[in-house]
């Protein structure tokens, strides 16, 4: 009994698993070490890998940010539409990819609603591609800061209170201290998704090659060329940052 | 400091947790808030200390209306129920906290926590974390740490509510002596009678968000001022009998008193030399 199931979960994890990363990887070094990298070193992958990393590191600490002060709110104060709130930061997570991604074209698109408002170039542009991807991210940061700060309760920041803190104080030497594990899991689980993020972003970003396309982009429309040694060579980026952030979550969930 | 109260009310919704309430505690004195959950007593120190503000009434300390003064700027010092220490801060860091925020000199701040440290016997442990303390340790953290700014008052809830008996019976010693030292005001809540008979100079006992009674631990003990103090402070028995013709009787015993009908009496039973009786 004990062994079909350990090797029911073996086999499992082995299809679904390890043979698609073999794969990812024997295809990308199909020719060798110098396709490879060449591969990874064309100036449209050098371009798309830069994107996604400007895009990554404006989203992930806007959602800090947005994440902290929205856990704060939600936990430490009652106030009206507080469970209105709650519910509104899982919205990205309910949502599909593309329909958010719709959402933006029909909202900056050249004929969208705010069109006449806003001159700057959103829609088809790198700004609708970082607009998007921090729009998908909201939930992670703030869904694990809620029940971190409400299972911690208020009496540590009151101690800091009445030991003489101010508001701000208590913030940045025991509210925010308190909640650097939680934290420190949100931002990677938002890193993570920012950078692997397809459906929104290809909506938005007509895939202007070298200019509006990020790593996932790039990956299809050198996939849809039939260029598979050169996809899976570019794809190999992603699944490194996927491997990296399953160890890093460990490494956290061990150290807390 | 001298700490007042006057006609301070607080509710929690329709529940009103303490009710037009007035109270003066004296300069150096040790208090106890004594009443069963749910008598406001806690309620009355978070007053006190600013945690709570109150719907009516004021709080004056030392004269001054510190009513709406923050709970920074009243100059007291908190140990809260469950200690509540930073967790991430090493025990000579937490003791430090509250002069670290006014950015008192280092080496200032260092002397005065070895000092608190030496004082509540914790010298050696300045490096340890919270959670490797035990409870009676983390305790005696919390007060060190309440005590480093030097504060007024100092407000205790609760202090050995969460402690196993022998510790309990320990730190009530020490807190006394540590009173005894200092002579710094010091208010704290408990629902256990023998700890605030053993404990406090004065107690001001508490039902139902109301006054009860306030005095010294003897003279409540021999003259409670209502039935529910009697029978709260324990060892009462109540006895039913009736009056008539100025006398009440109740069994074998007999009392003068005026009027007429249905009596109650509240009769304790006091041991000459307790310690002995117990012994034998």
């Amino acid at each position: 009994m004990r062994r079909t199931l350990i090797g029911i979960a073996i086999g499992f994890f082995a299809l679904f698993l390890v043979v698609p990363l073999v794969v990812v990887f024997a295809t990308a070094f199909r020719d060798g070490v110098v396709p490879y990298l060449r591969a990874i070193a064309t100036p449209d992958a050098r371009a798309a890998l830069k994107l996604t990393l400007v895009a990554a590191s404006i989203a992930v600490p806007l959602n800090i940010a947005f994440g902290i002060a929205a856990a704060w709110a939600i936990a430490r104060f009652k106030f009206p539409g507080r469970r209105m709130l709650v519910t509104l930061i899982d919205i990205p997570f309910a949502v599909s990819p593309v329909v958010v991604g719709m959402m933006f074209v029909l909202l900056f698109g050249a004929h969208g609603y705010l069109a006449g408002v806003i001159h700057t170039k959103i829609v088809f542009a790198v700004p609708g591609i970082v607009l998007a991807t921090a729009f998908v991210t909201i939930p992670f940061v703030a869904r694990e800061l809620i029940p971190a700060l409400e299972a911690r309760g208020p009496d540590q920041e009151l101690a800091a209170l009445t030991l003489g803190a101010t508001p701000w104080q208590t913030f940045w030497r025991v509210t925010l201290p308190g909640l650097r594990w939680p934290l420190a899991y949100g931002a990677i689980l938002c890193t993570a998704r920012a950078i692997g993020e397809f459906g929104a972003v290809s909506v938005v970003s007509g895939h202007v090659r070298g200019e509006t396309t990020t790593v996932p982009l790039h990956v299809e429309i050198l996939y849809n060329d039939f260029q598979y040694q050169a996809a899976f060579a570019v794809a190999t980026l992603l699944v490194m940052i996927a491997l990296a952030t399953v160890i890093v979550q460990r490494v956290i969930e061990r150290s807390r | 400091m001298q700490i007042r109260i006057d006609h301070v009310s607080k509710a929690y919704g329709d529940f009103a947790a303490i009710r037009e309430v007035s109270l003066t505690i004296r300069k150096g004195a040790l208090v106890a808030l004594l009443g069963p959950s749910g008598s406001g007593k806690t309620t009355l120190l978070r007053v006190i200390a600013g945690l709570e503000h109150p719907q009516q009434g004021r709080v004056i300390l030392d004269g001054a209306d510190v009513t709406e003064t923050p709970v920074q700027k009243r100059g007291i010092g908190f140990v809260f129920q469950d200690y509540a220490l930073f967790e991430h801060l090493s025990v000579g860091d937490n003791v430090a906290f509250g002069l670290a925020v006014r950015r008192v000199p280092i080496d200032e701040q260092t002397s005065r926590v070895r000092e608190l440290l030496a004082r509540v016997q914790l010298a050696d442990l300045a490096g340890r974390m919270p959670r490797e303390l035990s409870g009676g340790q983390r305790q005696r953290v919390a007060l060190a740490r309440a005590l480093a700014p030097d504060p007024r008052v100092l407000l205790l809830d609760e202090p050995f509510g969460a402690l196993d008996a022998r510790v309990r019976a320990e730190l009530r010693g020490w807190l006394r002596r540590l009173h005894d030292e200092l002579h710094i005001t010091s208010v704290f809540v408990t629902h256990d009678q023998d700890e605030a008979l053993e404990v406090a100079d004065q107690l001001v006992v508490l039902d139902h968000g109301r006054i009860e009674q306030v005095g010294a631990p003897a003279e409540v003990l021999a003259h409670p001022a209502s039935p529910f103090v009697a029978e709260f402070l324990g060892g009462t028995h109540l006895l039913r009998g009736d009056v008539r013709d100025g006398v009440a009787s109740f069994g074998g015993l007999s009392l003068p008193v005026a009027g007429t009908g249905p009596a109650r009496a509240f009769v304790r039973v006091v041991l000459e030399n307790p310690t002995r009786q117990v012994g034998s």
